[in-house]
């Protein structure tokens, strides 16, 4: 937004779900992040990785956060970038599916071994690594039910975290595929 | 060796031969010392040696902007990149197509802080539309091709090369360009008829409609200048321009309001502001032009054209965006519109002409010129009549002479006008004009420049001299930064700070010591015939206008003001610039 004008009707921000799909070559990730920094817009989450050896593409998974107007910028921006190929607004979209994996390392000793353990347990997180002052827990899931168990967790002993960011798919039989071959 | 094996070096310039490029500015040093080598036994490619690589920059942006080609840039790893980020920044700005190549240690060095070396690509990244660091010789021409697509395509831009020593030196085999390279997909135009035929309708109906044209018309080629001139005329409606617009329009067509913002014309701005319907044209809503955007045209539909799609809705929200090249558009924009005219839907508008013709009565752009110092404005003027019926193209630097510049000469076709618009960079006309008569050996090449811009980039001259280039300079001298002087009188109690251009040199003794021509006014009645000796000496000259010195440039919208607030003169009742002005440039 100008400098020139206070919105009178600042519109609600909302968190966003974008998925791309761009070159993986040096630099296209800190095109990315420049754009984010450079123009004053929110990176919640962020996570990348190849996702296609072959013709050598990875995804983004980014969740920022602005209003409508906002947002707009953002995806036209992301797709003035050279190697940005597919900008897609996953809540935009429709049904989606947002998952993330966390590592909590907890250090904790006597009855609160047996608390951790149970709420690993109700929570289905896998135990990674014991010893006899702590554990490592892993967790799959919505970010919302990740920060639950971190919360716990933290109430419990001294804790240390290791989380992904959000990978993010839409649901149902729609894919890329098409649009991938386009590239 | 076999045939199509070569250095990369000698890969690079083929390539470059391959993509149409005639002309590459530069400055060596030791990381480009092979691809200077290749150039030496090479016939097809002019280089030509700059004194400062920033000024490569701009001359290759003076060329492309004269040209609609691509403009092609060499600078050495290390000073010589980062001297060329002030230019690609210039250029990613005002969108000019430039090819920098840069050199860069080998790569087995990169990241030891070896001599001369600097993060080249990530310095750049945020100033070119894309860059490349080449760390594969095999994908060297490749690289380069797409290069071109990239910087001349959509929205033009700049592209960085970074081209490590040992990549130049090793044997490589050379890849031709390909027939059709694929396009960069983010780029389709979408000439939607059922859209482009409401927005015909839109136009036609309207009761006080205005064309408000940019840079992108002219990016766009001559083509979609008589495009959107044939429009204006269809619709019998205003037509205004931003700095970057003027030409796409002649400045001699009856409908033509002038340049508009910040110091555009009074009927320019205030056409603006009681339109019904706007159709912006390949502009970007700068804030130069809207100024207070909560009053930008109020009670307006805004109709906007844009290669780039971020930029409709950036700034300014529009009822109607549409995605592509001005011609494009424009050109079934004028068939819907002949349609529809002969079914005589267009809409009188006698009342707004006689609305607008009463803001000209204003005489905004009118001045007095008494006594015996030569107003900034008359120089201008002069210079304009005189060089009327030759073939001029003006180059400028950025400020007070700028805008005069642009308010008193007149264009009448596109690609003859190159300014800083969007970084607004002293010291870009000088260089710029090099680029420009390099491009266009015959024509009259004129930088309107301030004393003060012209000591940032005045090193050129020694380029000017070496290519027996006719470049004329005509040095508005105030002996102040005049922008910077204007803007402290009127928002900073005159208080003068670090705004007086103090020991200038005698720009005649400058010139005669390059060995070219300096030439001195001030008094107003020798004006014209030192205006006509600048034009009838064969070569160079540095032309000393010596101009009143605490001349304002008028008109102006105050920063934080809207365009019904404009103010004509000084003895305007002007109020105080608001908090939230003074924080603006």
């Amino acid at each position: 937004m100008s400098v020139y004008q206070k919105n009178e009707l600042e519109e609600d921000e909302t968190s966003r779900t974008l998925s791309l799909i761009v070159d993986n070559q040096p630099g296209t990730l800190a095109r990315v992040i420049g754009l984010f920094s450079g123009r004053g817009y929110n990176i919640e989450s962020l996570n990348v990785t190849e996702i296609d050896e072959i013709r050598n593409l990875s995804r983004i998974s980014l969740v920022t956060r602005g209003t409508s107007n906002t947002i707009e910028q953002i995806k036209s921006q992301l797709l003035r970038i050279v190697p940005v190929h597919i900008v897609r607004d996953l809540t935009l979209e429709g049904p989606f599916i947002k998952s993330e994996l966390a590592l909590v390392k907890l250090v904790v000793k006597g009855a609160n071994r047996v608390e951790a353990l149970r709420i690993a347990e109700t929570f289905r997180a896998r135990t990674l690594d014991v010893t006899l002052s702590s554990f490592v827990f892993e967790l799959t899931g919505k970010p919302s039910k990740l920060d639950a168990f971190i919360d716990l967790m933290r109430s419990l002993g001294d804790t240390e975290v290791s989380r992904t960011g959000v990978s993010a798919i839409s649901r149902g039989d729609k894919t890329e595929t098409k649009l991938l071959d386009q590239i | 060796m076999t045939l199509n094996y070569m250095t990369g070096a000698e890969a690079v310039i083929k390539a470059l031969v391959d993509n149409g490029v005639e002309v590459i500015f530069g400055y060596p040093g030791g990381a480009v010392l092979p691809l200077y080598d290749a150039l030496f036994e090479n016939k097809k490619i002019k280089h030509i040696l700059v004194r400062h690589e920033q000024a490569a920059v701009h001359a290759a942006e003076g060329y492309a902007r004269s040209t609609g080609k691509v403009g092609c840039v060499l600078v050495t790893s290390g000073p010589g990149a980062t001297n060329a980020i002030t230019g690609l920044t210039d250029a990613l700005m005002d969108s000019v197509p430039v090819i920098c190549l840069s050199g860069q240690v080998p790569t087995h060095l990169i990241g030891t802080d070896a001599f001369q070396e600097a993060d080249t690509t990530g310095i750049s990244r945020p100033c070119t539309k894309h860059n490349y660091l080449v760390k594969n010789a095999d994908k060297l021409c490749e690289i380069i091709h797409k290069s071109f697509e990239i910087a001349s395509s959509g929205r033009p831009g700049p592209v960085l090369i970074d081209l490590p020593k040992d990549i130049q030196l090793t044997n490589v085999k050379y890849i031709k360009k390909l027939q059709k390279i694929k396009k960069h997909n983010h780029y389709h135009s979408n000439v939607d008829e059922v859209l482009i035929n409401k927005v015909a309708k839109l136009l036609l109906q309207a009761e006080r409609p205005i064309i408000y044209a940019g840079g992108g018309v002219v990016n766009s080629g001559p083509k979609a200048s008589k495009l959107l001139t044939e429009l204006v005329n269809l619709l019998d409606c205003p037509v205004t321009l931003t700095l970057m617009g003027l030409g796409c329009v002649p400045n001699t067509n009856k409908n033509f309001l002038g340049m508009l913002g910040m110091h555009g014309t009074y009927e320019a701005n205030l056409a603006m502001h009681n339109c019904d319907v706007m159709l912006n044209v390949g502009a970007r809503f700068d804030d130069r032009v809207t100024g207070r955007l909560n009053a930008f045209a109020p009670n307006s539909k805004k109709v906007h054209i844009d290669v780039d799609k971020s930029s409709i809705n950036k700034v300014v929200s529009v009822d109607y965006g549409i995605v592509g090249d001005c011609k494009e558009i424009l050109s079934v924009l004028v068939q819907e519109v002949k349609k529809l005219h002969n079914q005589k839907v267009l809409k009188l508008k006698t009342k707004w002409w006689s609305q607008i013709n009463k803001w000209k009565e204003k005489d905004s752009l009118g001045f007095k010129q008494i006594g015996n110092n030569i107003k900034p404005q008359q120089a201008i003027k002069s210079l304009y009549e005189k060089t009327i019926d030759f073939d001029t193209y003006i180059t400028t630097e950025v400020g007070q002479h700028q805008m005069w510049a642009a308010q008193y000469f007149g264009f009448s076709k596109p690609n003859r006008w190159m300014t800083s618009g969007g970084l607004g960079t002293m010291g870009y006309g000088l260089p710029s004009s090099v680029g420009v008569q390099i491009a266009h050996p015959k024509s009259l090449v004129i930088d309107i420049s301030g004393e003060a811009s012209f000591l940032m980039n005045m090193q050129e001259l020694s380029t000017i001299v070496q290519y027996k280039l006719p470049i004329k300079i005509f040095i508005l001298n105030n002996e102040w930064m005049g922008m910077v002087r204007q803007w402290q009188e009127l928002n900073h109690g005159s208080r003068y700070s670090e705004s007086y251009t103090s020991s200038l040199p005698d720009f005649v003794k400058l010139a005669e010591s390059f060995g070219i021509t300096g030439l001195r006014v001030d008094n107003i009645h020798n004006l014209e015939a030192t205006i006509d000796e600048i034009i009838n000496i064969n070569g160079p000259v540095i032309a000393d206008i010596r101009v009143e010195k605490e001349e304002n440039c008028f008109p102006m919208i105050p920063s934080g003001a809207a365009h019904n607030e404009m103010i004509l003169n000084s003895d305007d009742n002007v109020k105080d610039t608001s908090n939230e002005g003074l924080a603006l440039v």
